[in-house]
C-alpha cells in the first residue's frame, strides 16, 4: 500500500519514460501535446470557480454588477472583508469552529486510538461480535437519527451549548478501524516484550506502541479535523436560534446568506477565510490526506 | 467500505490461564469502553429511538400522542416526499456515472508521462477539500441569474440566458453540476491508486500482440479497476443519496420543492417547515433512509461475494 503515499509525488517522471512503448517518435510527440492540452483544459475549468471566489472577494460592488464579463481584476479592495465582520459576530464564529472541531478531534482521536488498539491487540471474549456490531453504525446515516438527537440532546441539558455538538460528533467508528488496520501491523512480540518487562496494558500503549504511531495519529487528526470544520447537518439542527453559538459554514448559511442576499463579495470573502485554512492543511499534509483517503478506499 | 476478514484468535485464548485472560478482559473493556458509551448513547440509542419517535406526533403544546402508522400513511401520501424521492433519484443518476466516467478519463490521463501531472492532480483533488457549504455558496453565486459568472459566459459566447434560479429543472442542474465539480477528484484519486495496481507488463504484452489502446484498456485495464469501481460506486451512491449541505447552501431546496432531496425534505420537516410539531413525521423519514440505505449496502454485499467468486473462479 506504500506505493499509494507517491500518488501525487513531486514529478519523478523518469522511470515511467523508459516504460512506454517505442512508436514512431513523432506521433508520439504529437500525443503528448494533445494530452498536455486537455490535462491543462480540464484543471483550468477545475479551479476556475475558485478564482472566481478569490477574485470576487477582493472586487468593488459595482464591478461585480457590472455588465460583461471581466476576467480579471480591475479595482482591488478589502472592503467585502471588513463589512460582514461590522455587522456579524464572524470571529466568535471563528472561535465556536475552532473549539468544536478541536475538541471533536481530542475525543474522538483518543476513543478511536483506544478502541483500536484493544480490537486489534488484546484478546478478549466476543471482540469480534462487538467489532461487527460497532462497524455497523457506520451504514446508519446521521440524518436518520438527527430527530431523536435533537431530543437527546434536549434531555441531557447539551441543548444551548456547544457541547451538543462536540458529544454526538464525536461517536464515530471509522478511526477504530483505521486503528486497528493500522495496530495488527504493529508485531505481538513488542506489546509482549512490554509486559514481560512488568509494564500494565496501558503503559505498554502509550510507551511502547503508540510512539510508533506517528502516521496513524497524522492521518487520524487530519481527517476528523477536516471533517469536523466542514460539518453542517448536525451542527445547523444543535446551533438553531443563538447566533452567538453558530460556527462558521451555520453563520454562512443561517446568517450571512439571508442578510446579504445579494452582497456576494462579502458572501465569498467570508467562505474564502473559512476554507483557507483546510487548504493550507491539505497543501502541508497532502500526503496524508492521500494515503488516508485512498487506504480506506482500496482495502 | 468492506469488511476485512476478522483474524480469529480462539485457539491462543485457550492457552493462556484464567487469571491472565480475566485480566485481559478487564483491560480490553478499559480501552473500548470511551467508544462504546459514545456510540452507544450518540448513535445506537438514537436509532431505536427514531423508529419509536417515528410512531408518535407531536402537537403544538408538546404532548405526544401515539400516531401508529399514520406518519407512514402520510409519507406514502404524500406528493412532497416522493418528489424528493424522484430528485434525489435523478441527482444519484447523473452525479453518480458521470462523476466516475469523467473521473476514470482524467486518471488515465493523469497516470502516464506528463510535465506537471501532480500539479494538474492536486488541483482537481483541491474541491474535494472544500467543504459542501462552501461549495454551495460558490454555485449559488456562479449561477447566480442576474450576475452570476455562468449566464455572464453564456451570454459573451451569443447563447441565451439561463433561468438557473427561478426554473426548477434548471435549479437541479446547477446542483448536478456543482457536484460533479467538487467530486470527481475522489474519483480520481482511486481510480489512480488502482491504475498503480496495473502491472503495465500485461498492457505492453497486449500492444506486442496487436491490442489497440481502446481495446488494452477495454478488456485488461478496465476489468482489473474492478473493485476501485465497486468502492467508488458505493460510496457515490451513498453520498449521493444523503446529498444535504451542497443543497442547502445553494437552492434550500427550492424553488418550490424542485431541489428538494430526501434528506432535505426530512430536515425541512423537522426543524424548518413547522417549528417542532413535525418531529414526528420527519423522524419516519429519516427511517425511510436508513431503510433505503441498508438496501443499498446489502446490495453492495450480494454483489462483493458475487464478485469475489468470480475473481476466484478466473
Amino acid at each position: 500500500m506504500s506505493s499509494l503515499t507517491d500518488v501525487f509525488e513531486v514529478g519523478s517522471g523518469l522511470p515511467e519514460v523508459a516504460r512506454t512503448p517505442r512508436g514512431p517518435k513523432r506521433k508520439h510527440g504529437r500525443l503528448l501535446w494533445l494530452r498536455l492540452t486537455v490535462a491543462i483544459v480540464i484543471t483550468v475549468v477545475m479551479a476556475f470557480p475558485l478564482y472566481w471566489m478569490l477574485l470576487t472577494a477582493f472586487s468593488t460592488r459595482a464591478d461585480l454588477y457590472a455588465p460583461g464579463l471581466h476576467l480579471w481584476p480591475r479595482h482591488l479592495t478589502i472592503d467585502n472583508f471588513v463589512a460582514p465582520f461590522q455587522a456579524f459576530p464572524v470571529w466568535r464564529w471563528f472561535g465556536n469552529s475552532l473549539f468544536i472541531t478541536v475538541m471533536t478531534t481530542i475525543i474522538t482521536v483518543i476513543c478511536n486510538l483506544l478502541a483500536g488498539y484493544a480490537f486489534a491487540k488484546l484478546r478478549f471474549r466476543g471482540r469480534n461480535a462487538l467489532f461487527l456490531v460497532l462497524l455497523s453504525t457506520m451504514m446508519i446515516p446521521p440524518q436518520a437519527i438527527i430527530v431523536p438527537q435533537f431530543k437527546l440532546s434536549v434531555g441531557l441539558g447539551l441543548y444551548g451549548s456547544l457541547w451538543s455538538v462536540i458529544l454526538p460528533e464525536s461517536a464515530v467508528i471509522f478511526g477504530v478501524f483505521l486503528a486497528r488496520q493500522f495496530f495488527i501491523a504493529i508485531p505481538d512480540e513488542l506489546v509482549e516484550a512490554a509486559r514481560v518487562d512488568g509494564a500494565g496494558q496501558f503503559r505498554a500503549f502509550r510507551s511502547v506502541v503508540l510512539p510508533l504511531c506517528k502516521p496513524l495519529l497524522a492521518v487520524l487528526i487530519l481527517l476528523t479535523f477536516m471533517g469536523e470544520w466542514n460539518a453542517f447537518g448536525w451542527p445547523l439542527v444543535a446551533l438553531s436560534g443563538n447566533q452567538n453559538q453558530f460556527t462558521l459554514p451555520i453563520g454562512i448559511v443561517a446568517d450571512l446568506q439571508g442578510q446579504y442576499t445579494s452582497n456576494y463579495g462579502a458572501i465569498m470573502a467570508i467562505n474564502l477565510l473559512m476554507i483557507l485554512p483546510i487548504v493550507i492543511l491539505f497543501v502541508a499534509f497532502q500526503k496524508y490526506f492521500v494515503e488516508g483517503l485512498a487506504r480506506s478506499g482500496l482495502k | 467500505m468492506t469488511v476485512h476478514p476478522l483474524r480469529l484468535r480462539g485457539a491462543r485464548d485457550a492457552r493462556q490461564p484464567l487469571r491472565v485472560r480475566a485480566n485481559t478482559t478487564l483491560a480490553a473493556s478499559g480501552f473500548i469502553l470511551p467508544n462504546l458509551v459514545m456510540l452507544g448513547l450518540f448513535t445506537l440509542f438514537p436509532l431505536v429511538y427514531a423508529f419509536v419517535i417515528s410512531f408518535q406526533n407531536l402537537d403544538s403544546l408538546g404532548w405526544i400522542t401515539w400516531a401508529g402508522f399514520g406518519n407512514y400513511v402520510t409519507m406514502v401520501t404524500d406528493p412532497v416526499f416522493w418528489q424528493s424521492m424522484a430528485n434525489t433519484g435523478v441527482f444519484t443518476l447523473c452525479t453518480v456515472p458521470v462523476g466516475m466516467a469523467l473521473g476514470l478519463a482524467i486518471a488515465v490521463l493523469l497516470n502516464g508521462v506528463l510535465p506537471g501531472r501532480t500539479l494538474f492532480r492536486s488541483i482537481i483533488f483541491l474541491p474535494l477539500v472544500v467543504s459542501g457549504v462552501a461549495t454551495g455558496v460558490l454555485g449559488a453565486w456562479m449561477f447566480d441569474q442576474n450576475n452570476g459568472f455562468i449566464d455572464k459566459m453564456l451570454q459573451a459566447i451569443g447563447l441565451p440566458a439561463v433561468d438557473w434560479q427561478s426554473n426548477g429543472a434548471w435549479a437541479l442542474t446547477s446542483i448536478i453540476l456543482v457536484t460533479l465539480w467538487q467530486r470527481v477528484g475522489f474519483d480520481m484519486l482511486i481510480y489512480l491508486a488502482g491504475l498503480q495496481g496495473v502491472d503495465a507488463g500485461v498492457q505492453e504484452a497486449a500492444r506486442v500482440d496487436g491490442a489497440s489502446g481502446w481495446q488494452s484498456f477495454r478488456y485488461i485495464t478496465l476489468p482489473l479497476l474492478g473493485p476501485s469501481t465497486f468502492f467508488l460506486l458505493i460510496m457515490n451512491l451513498i453520498y449521493s443519496f444523503q446529498v444535504f449541505d451542497t443543497v442547502w447552501a445553494m437552492t434550500r431546496g427550492g424553488p418550490g420543492y424542485s431541489t428538494t432531496t430526501i434528506v432535505s425534505y426530512a430536515y425541512r420537516l423537522a426543524f424548518d417547515e413547522s417549528g417542532p410539531s413535525l418531529l414526528g413525521y420527519g423522524a419516519a423519514v429519516g427511517v425511510a433512509i436508513y431503510l433505503i440505505t441498508l438496501a443499498i449496502t446489502a446490495v453492495q454485499w450480494r454483489l462483493n461475494i458475487r464478485r469475489e467468486h468470480a475473481e476466484q473462479g478466473v
